[in-house]
């Protein structure tokens, strides 16, 4: 069933009647995503292609049974849009809200955790299980069912890879993008031992970048508890240090964080590691 | 956004940390009239954004205000790693007995406020992370809690601060948390905190970080912020809210997407870098890449005299590859650039878009239909020229 979601997911959009949030609300509704409803504080009420409109989570939640929020509010808002969800007891949170703080983002990772629900992202494409769901921004081509899992940091170049792998006649479990900030709900470690655990997935890409030592971690974990076959590419290996590449988190700083110490480690642990994305679907076949 | 030395310590002293009652000054005379009014030596400091300004001779230690003159003529208008220093901060000196390094930042890895503080300050803290990380003491914080009494106690005490300072150091630790939280930091470091002969606690050097993405709610703090270190073509992309960095290569990447345009830049160095060919810049065009955007970013790309060739690589996904082909295209007969361009669309209608770059016929304009073949071909270009 892969991992995340699926078509018997219920999802709510909060932030639908925004022109961003309403656009991708549409697209997942004609993906087949089973969107309930979506919420905007002041608009309860009112209907989106044919799903009510509420003005706060617990209205939503209480009406739908929603187990799945994307969040796409702009950044001053959606720090609360997520701990709202939280509290209304939705057990899988998707933002794909760029440019929020950090320091709001530590706290509401720490109030997710407590709630006891998952977030995804922030700054994320957001989730895509081909052929049944998807929550975000993934476009619908770029993959066709099977048994990759992916999970990565960025948007466009997972739909290149996606894309070049569909290409090649090869299907994806599950996209995951966990996004491109300092401070993310959810690691690539806890997607690796979903795609670990999943019995539909049997082989992993891992789309990693500069900055921060999430990727060392996930190479530990490779290392010690993976038996499926991983392949990785890390961007950024012509980043200068020091420089802030797109993503607020993509920085090597201090001299930490670098391509260069990422892919050794990665391949240490015996994940195949490719210096052009390209070549990604030839290192998983 | 990086604040100076002086706007750091400026800051701190908001929120009642001690330190050196220093101004700033942009020339000799300046210098001079606030040197003048010290009793003591008078510290003349460049205000610049890079580490290692001491040892570039950005720091003097001056006896007099004749003294401190004649440094500053020498630090004003010097180049740093590339900077020019156009401030100096003239501070009292200090009667130091003990160097600390205190620091508070945002730790990615636990999504935590984390307190490193050492007694071996003054040094670089990397440096001493390498050497004798031991002597670092690091706490966590509760992001919702906050910093709590009783880690304070751990903090001066784990790290073997005397017990005199226990206090001081208390109210000065407090005092940068607030200033961290309040500013929306990334990073706010005291190096050196120092000790002095009377037996105070006074902060002597400052860094702090503003978090761009908070700048909205700091108001303040934002009209703090220098760019007469940006390059001219990053502030004018910045106006454009376009990512763009500058760097030193010859092949203009403009891509859609963070992970995308790095993983462009990586495939110009991949196959270019034998030749001593790579990337001329970092250039995120966001999604949508409309006519107007393409000009603004295909100018700003080209005001790089080093550009000897550009390279679009756009993935379609929401957005069609025959609307960014037409915008392309629009584009180019806007701005008119005398450099080839290769480009290669992928996804969504990409076999129309290339339909359309391919029937306009420009001889400046190569098509490619994979990545790789995109960075070859455009390495190719910069060959031709050489």
């Amino acid at each position: 069933m892969a991992i995340l979601i699926d078509k018997n997911s219920k999802v709510l959009v909060q932030g639908i009647t925004g022109r961003q949030g309403g656009f991708h609300a549409k697209l997942m509704m004609e993906y087949g995503t089973n969107v309930v409803g979506g919420v905007t504080p002041g608009k309860g009420g009112e209907w989106f292609e044919g799903t009510p409109v509420f003005d706060t989570m617990r209205a939503a939640v209480e009406t739908t049974n929603a187990d799945v929020s994307m969040v796409t509010v702009p950044a001053r808002f959606a720090p609360d849009a997520i701990m709202e969800a939280a509290d209304a007891g939705v057990a899988l949170i998707i933002c794909l809200t760029e440019h929020i703080p950090v320091s709001d983002m530590m706290k509401v990772v720490s109030f997710v955790e407590e709630k006891g629900a998952r977030l995804i992202g922030p700054n994320c494409p957001g989730l895509m299980t081909p052929g049944q769901a998807k929550v975000g921004i993934i476009p619908a081509m770029v993959a066709e069912p099977g048994n990759i899992g992916v999970v990565s940091k960025s948007g466009t170049l997972t739909y290149e890879v996606g894309f070049a792998m569909k290409n090649k006649g090869m299907g994806i479990s599950t996209i995951v993008g966990i996004g491109g900030d300092p401070v993310i709900g959810t690691t690539f470690v806890e997607v690796l031992e979903m795609f670990e655990n999943d019995p539909e997935t049997e082989k992993v890409a891992l789309l990693g970048e500069i900055g921060g030592s999430a990727e060392i971690v996930a190479a530990e974990y490779i290392k010690n508890h993976m038996t499926k076959p991983v392949a990785a590419f890390i961007a950024g290996r012509s980043a200068p240090p020091g420089k802030r590449m797109g993503h607020a988190g993509a920085i090597v700083d201090g001299g930490e964080g670098s391509a260069e110490e990422k892919i050794a480690a990665l391949e240490a642990a015996g994940a195949r590691v490719a210096a052009n994305p390209e070549e990604i679907p030839d290192l998983l076949s | 956004m990086k604040l100076h030395e002086y706007q750091s310590k400026f800051l701190f002293r908001d929120y009642g940390i001690p330190i050196p009652e220093g101004k700033v000054a942009t020339t000799p005379d300046e210098v001079y009239e606030i040197a003048s009014q010290m009793s003591g030596v008078a510290v003349v400091k460049a205000q610049v954004h890079v580490g290692g300004r001491g040892k570039a001779g950005g720091v003097k230690v001056a006896k007099n205000a004749d003294e401190a003159k004649a440094y500053a003529e020498n630090i004003l208008g010097m180049d740093i790693k590339g900077l020019t220093v156009e401030k100096v901060l003239v501070d009292p000196g200090a009667d130091i007995q003990q160097e600390i390094y205190l620091a508070i930042t945002n730790d990615r890895s636990s999504g935590k406020p984390l307190i490193m503080t050492s007694m071996e300050g003054g040094m670089d803290i990397e440096e001493l992370n390498k050497e004798r990380p031991e002597a670092i003491i690091r706490e966590h914080i509760d992001p919702i809690l906050g910093l709590q009494g009783y880690q304070m106690t751990h903090i001066a005490s784990a790290m073997g601060m005397p017990r005199e300072h226990w206090r001081q150091f208390g109210k000065i630790l407090t005092g940068l948390y607030q200033c961290y939280i309040k500013s929306d930091a990334e990073l706010a470091e005291i190096n050196p905190l120092v000790i002095t002969g009377e037996g105070n606690l006074m902060a002597v050097d400052g860094k702090v970080i503003i978090d761009d993405n908070a700048l909205y709610r700091q108001p303040n703090l934002a009209e703090e912020r220098d760019t007469s270190d940006e390059p001219e073509s990053e502030k004018q992309a910045r106006e454009a809210g376009i990512t763009y960095i500058k760097l030193d290569g010859q092949i203009g990447c403009m891509v859609n997407g963070a992970g995308l345009a790095m993983t462009t830049m990586d495939m110009t160095k991949l196959y270019g870098e034998e030749a001593g060919i790579g990337p001329a810049n970092f250039l995120d065009i966001g999604g949508g890449a409309t006519p107007e955007q393409v000009a603004a970013a295909l100018r700003i790309i080209l005001s790089d005299e080093n550009v000897k060739c550009v390279l679009f690589n756009i993935f379609g996904g929401i957005t069609r590859c025959d609307e960014v082909a037409n915008g392309i295209l629009t584009a180019y007969n806007e701005v008119n650039p005398d450099v080839p361009m290769v480009i290669r669309l992928q996804g969504t209608n990409a076999k129309e878009g290339n339909e359309i770059i391919n029937n306009a016929n420009i001889p400046n304009i190569i098509s490619a239909e994979t990545l790789t073949e995109a960075a070859q071909k455009a390495v190719a270009a910069v060959k031709e020229q050489a």
